[in-house]
């Protein structure tokens, strides 16, 4: 008698989506914990820019759009933006964006935005680390880029050597 | 900040880098890549995306691309088979050109391939096109989910990591169907690694988010629970996220989670800045598992144990004495990891709102925020003010900080700020503070941005009705609002302004003065000509005395706005017109000279045309006494919540709207002027064209409206919409008159379900409240009170009075014992914080007397001699009416039965009937019951009969069951 649907998806979720891109409004790095259909993606990408990059510098690095709310910093030439829902954490937010900038940081040693436009796997790879379904995993740099750095170990050495190691 | 100078310096090097790249050729470009690229360089990939930052237009790149895809689609399709590096390189080509933007529909075969690679890379490249690319190709998930199943079971900790980021990535039903059940198991097994774990426990909360039903915890919930006390906080960082989710939908059940996060809370605030070595941010101490342990003990009440509860009490007290000391570094890192603490803590103080003490520290301590220069905390101080100033403890401490919040609306940059501080004023207004707030809200109104106007308006327009104690004050701001905002005001707030000028009559003769000199206003906004014309209309007359503003005067006023005028506030003039010849005489040869010219008379549009031709042949044929009648002033209309109210909730969404003790009502029931779902009254909605003395005109029309008040109902809100305590599902009450299951009610928040059985003359009814919001309800409290002389008649046994929170689901019970026969229904009160706001709701509970019936079989002869022995008057009650709902036998037949009656076969001689007969269990006495029901198909109508062995009864039962066909 008594249906939830509208619940399944939404319900306490903390990060919907993460994006980063240049102040020309080039996309770098996108990712979405909530399911959504390309179409849906696109159109959330481009209105998020345009409101984003109107946005003067001194001005507060939250807004509320539609019915998130949207924290976002600008390091150099490139914004990293993510939406969280009303109730959540603004401030905490503010600072895993700076976490996973100490972590691309340390990773490419004093990263840039070209970095980031030629590894984008690997930009990838440390978000997965630091943060998974929109939710911090691990906060400490040293575990985050341990298990990075074992993974860069492990690229060309085949799966039985591996399992040796363990 | 170094990272940002060093971001700087790069960004510097990589434009003359990137201007260097321009001139050269493609070859050398790819030797001019960034200095660091660690991993394995897929030399291939970087020169393509070089090519493509050197193309220097779209269709250029677009022509690069296809060229690429043209290449990998051979490349995929060769008779050669690729080596695992150059399926890499490829798949993750086309992963960038997919990043781009641009479409992506091969390469997912390869991309799987990839999976079961025994090269890591080639692997990890695999995993990231299938998180990124999921493509809903079954035979594909199938091939993926057994990938992912092999690198599950290898025991190899950094592919079980991978594994369980690509299922949390994707998080599809089908993989929650493959690995909802093994995924426990890892996450609470004695011999896996940390960093597993810590992915099994998010990856887990991304599959019960997907499907809830499919991740059952049960003998885990202990296991997962107490990994809230693991030794790794990363292991806790994660699982905590999950506990929390877990515990929203079930909070018994993780409960015990409660002392475990305030202990281990209490030793994160304790600690010295470098006890916790990797895990302390900028000198704070694990800041994000601090905000993640308040939020979730943000999912229960507060700790019954009186320890467990002193010792949480303490956390937020040395949270706020922490804030107070001198930082620890000048980084905003440092600040702003601090603070997210703070504000989460504060947060947790509101939800528990019975700490008066932190309650008045919280809210110095934002105090001191909003003057700090950092915009960011700022705006969340006066963000989080707003939930505290609909605190009882903490309302007046908010007040005292008025005039900064009037400050920072006058000054603040950032519109968002701005924003933010207009709803703190309005939640902060009471009648102490009214005056002052609202003007401050008007003044900013003038250069307010357009953005939030509409917002602003109906926030002045709320307060100024809600606080006003003088009305020509109330009239004064509203007529303001209209020339400062006008294109803002919306049909809500002008409707309003009239209802309660109707309402009061020693505000009438100031409204009139007032609108008839905002009317002289060279260019003025055409709510003002609306508002001016029905004013005026009704008491221009109050203002006739002056020569300044005699009835000609008046008249040429409004004429002199006509032609600049809409049709729907022509149409309103016109109205006003016809009006004016009854109030004054002397006018009647002049009006009647502007109906009659062509451009009225024969006016193209149609609404115009037939008034002016309608209210000259009224003015002309009409005696003086008839057009008295006719044009007699506006009766006043019921009181009820202000619609305006209802439009700013719809508008701001549930639990925006933070003036204390507001009412929520059907939220639907926000749609002025013949909204969608009328119900069966809905032929007496006039049409919406916004005009009030139209409607007069229409309402009579319609059939007599069953409910009190809907005659101009219409216009101003809906019927749900009530006064306080006011039930507010008529219509859903109803419609259980023949059922016993079913919706009892529903907005935005709440849903609430009943089930109920009956015997004899006892019934048992169960009630669910549903929470259809992702946070929990606190304060959550229900009463049942049976109003007026109803506890004598029926008594609601096991009272069923609740308080507490409302996660997802409460069931209670309620018992009830018919004494005697009863009219009115018994009364549910619900009572709930939601965003800050207090909900209040009362519902009539469907228990009707028809709910104890007893069926009785009998034959036709005893139904007609027993029809005959209940022949006196008031035994008798009978109703003619018209069905509102369909009238086929099955149907008919379900209702009848549901009645609780027993329908009779073969006793009526006319075969379209239908009898019924039953008895009404009371305590006291039984009720012997007859019905006969006679539809008549052709004319879409019914005759209903009772008769009952007591008074009363049959006209109860009629009433009830008139509604139902």
């Amino acid at each position: 008698m008594f249906r939830w649907s509208h619940l399944v998806i939404y319900i306490c979720v903390q990060m919907q989506f993460m994006l980063l891109f240049s102040r020309q409004g080039k996309l770098r790095l996108q990712k979405w914990y909530v399911p959504l259909c390309d179409k849906e993606k696109k159109k959330i990408t481009r209105e998020l820019l345009q409101t984003v990059l109107a946005r003067k510098p001194k001005m507060c690095s939250f807004l509320e759009w539609r019915d998130l709310k949207v924290v976002y910093k600008r390091y150099a030439s490139l914004y990293f933006c993510c939406a969280i829902e009303n109730q959540d954490n603004e401030l905490i937010t503010l600072e895993i964006i700076h976490r996973y900038v100490e972590l691309l940081d340390k990773y490419f040693g004093s990263v840039c935005e070209l970095d980031i436009i030629f590894n984008f796997e690997k930009a990838y790879f440390i978000l997965d680390e630091f943060l998974l379904g929109g939710e911090a995993q691990e906060t400490s740099k040293k575990n985050v880029l341990k298990a990075i750095e074992q993974a860069d170990l492990l690229q060309e050495i085949v799966l039985e050597t591996v399992s040796q190691i363990y | 900040n170094e990272i940002t100078l060093a971001f700087r310096r790069q960004r510097k090097r990589a434009a003359n880098r990137d201007k260097v790249n321009l001139a050269r050729c493609r070859r050398t470009a790819a030797a001019n890549m960034p200095a660091v690229s660690k991993g394995d360089g897929m030399r291939g990939l970087a020169v393509f995306i070089s090519d493509i930052r050197n193309c220097k237009s779209k269709e250029a790149e677009i022509k690069r691309i296809n060229k690429e895809l043209a290449n990998i689609r051979s490349k995929f399709k060769g008779d050669k088979a690729l080596d695992g590096y150059s399926k890499k390189k490829y798949v993750c080509k086309l992963l960038f050109i997919f990043l781009l933007g641009h479409d992506i529909d091969f390469g997912h075969m390869e991309a799987v391939n990839l999976l079961s690679s025994n090269k890591y890379t080639e692997k990890q490249i695999g995993y990231l096109f299938i998180s990124v690319l999921v493509n809903s190709n079954s035979e594909l998930i199938r091939l993926i989910n057994n990938a992912i199943k092999n690198d599950l079971s290898s025991r190899n900790p950094t592919f079980m990591c991978l594994a369980l980021h690509c299922i949390a990535n994707v998080g599809s039903r089908e993989m929650a169907e493959a690995f909802a059940s093994e995924i426990p198991r890892i996450l609470v097994a004695g011999d896996t690694m940390d960093s597993v774990k810590q992915s099994a426990a998010l990856c887990l909360l991304r599959l019960y988010k997907t499907s809830p039903d499919l991740v059952l915890m049960g003998e885990w919930t202990s296991r997962v629970v107490h990994l809230l006390n693991d030794q790794h906080m990363g292991v806790v960082t994660a699982a905590i996220s999950l506990i929390t989710c877990l515990s929203q939908k079930n909070p018994d059940e993780f409960k015990t989670c409660v002392s475990l996060a305030v202990s281990r809370l209490s030793r994160i605030v304790s600690s010295a800045s470098t006890d916790l070595q990797d895990y302390t941010y900028y000198f704070v101490p694990a800041p994000w598992l601090s905000c993640k342990l308040l939020r979730l003990l943000q999912c229960y009440p507060p700790p019954e144990d009186g320890a467990v509860k002193g010792r949480l009490v303490e956390c937020l007290e040395t949270i706020l004495n922490k804030a107070q000391e001198p930082p620890k570094s000048k980084k905003v890192q440092h600040s702003n990891a601090k603070n997210a603490i703070l504000f989460e803590a504060i947060s947790l103080i509101i939800h528990y709102d019975s700490e008066p003490n932190l309650l008045v520290r919280a809210c110095n301590q934002l105090g001191q925020f909003l003057q700090h220069r950092e915009t960011n905390l700022r705006y969340l101080a006066l963000e989080s003010m707003c939930t505290l100033a609909s605190s009882e403890f903490s309302h007046e401490a908010v007040k005292t900080h008025i005039e900064t919040v009037i400050n920072a609306l006058k000054t603040e940059r950032d519109v968002s700020v701005r924003q933010r501080a207009a709803d703190l004023l309005y939640a902060m207004c009471d009648r102490s503070n009214a005056k002052q707030i609202v003007a401050e809200m008007l003044s900013y109104l003038e250069t307010a941005d357009y953005s939030i106007r509409e917002e602003m308006v109906l926030k002045v327009a709320i307060l100024a009705e809600k606080y006003a104690v003088d009305y020509s004050w109330y009239v004064d701001t509203i007529l303001n609002l209209i020339r400062i905002a006008g294109d803002y005001v919306s049909e809500e707030v002008w409707y309003r302004v009239i209802q309660i000028v109707i309402n009061r009559d020693d505000v009438q003769g100031y409204a009139a003065k007032t609108v008839f000199e905002a009317l002289q206003a060279p260019a003025c906004h055409e709510n003002m000509v609306k508002v001016g014309g029905y004013i005026l209309g009704e008491f221009g007359n109050l203002i006739a005395g002056d020569p300044r503003s005699s009835p000609l005067v008046q008249f040429n006023l409004l004429h002199s706005k006509f032609h600049l005028c809409s049709v729907p506030t022509r149409a309103l003039l016109l109205s006003a017109y016809i009006k004016f010849i009854n109030l004054f005489p002397e006018t009647k040869t002049t009006i009647q000279e502007v109906l009659r010219c062509d451009s009225q008379i024969r006016n193209s549009d149609v609404e115009l045309q037939q008034r002016a031709v309608e209210y000259l042949k009224l003015s002309s044929i009409a005696s003086t006494d008839v057009l008295a009648t006719v044009l007699e002033e506006m009766p006043p209309f019921p009181e009820r919540e202000s619609s305006i109210l209802a439009k700013l909730k719809k508008k701001k969404g549930p639990g925006a709207v933070s003036v204390t003790e507001l009412e929520d009502n059907k939220r639907e029931g926000g749609e002025l002027n013949g909204g969608a779902d009328r119900g069966p009254d809905s032929a007496s909605t006039p049409s919406p064209s916004g005009d009030l003395l139209g409607i007069r005109a229409a309402a009579p029309i319609g059939a007599a409206p069953a409910s009190a008040g809907s005659l101009l109902v219409d216009v101003f809100s809906e019927a749900g919409i009530a006064v306080s305590s006011a039930a507010v599902n008529d219509e859903g009450f109803l419609r259980f008159v023949c059922k016993n299951n079913g919706v009892l009610f529903e907005n935005q928040l709440l849903q609430i379900g009943i089930k109920s059985e009956y015997r004899q003359n006892l019934g048992r009814m169960y009630l669910f409240y549903g929470n259809k919001t992702s946070v929990q309800f606190a304060s959550f409290t229900t009463t049942v009170s049976c109003p007026g002389e109803l506890q004598t008649h029926i008594l609601p046994k096991g009272f069923p009075h609740f308080k507490g929170y409302c996660g997802a689901q409460i069931q209670q019970v309620l018992n009830i014992e018919c004494l005697t026969d009863f009219i009115d229904a018994p009364l549910l009160n619900i009572k709930f914080r939601y965003g800050g706001g207090l909900q209040n709701l009362t519902l009539k509970l469907p228990v009707t007397i028809n709910k104890f019936f007893q069926p009785t079989e009998m034959a036709s002869q005893d139904f007609f001699q027993r029809w005959k022995q209940l022949s006196q008057p008031q035994q008798e009650a009978q109703k003619i009416f018209k069905a509102n709902h369909s009238m086929d036998t099955e149907v008919l037949k379900a209702k009848l039965l549901g009645l609780g009656t027993a329908l009779l076969d073969n006793v009526d001689p006319n075969p379209e009937n239908y009898v019924c007969a039953g008895v009404i269990q009371t305590k006291s006495q039984q009720i012997g019951c007859l019905l006969r029901l006679e539809p008549n198909a052709q004319a879409q109508m019914y005759r209903l009969t009772l008769r009952c062995s007591k008074d009363l009864v049959s006209q109860r039962l009629c009433d009830l069951l008139a509604e139902q066909f």
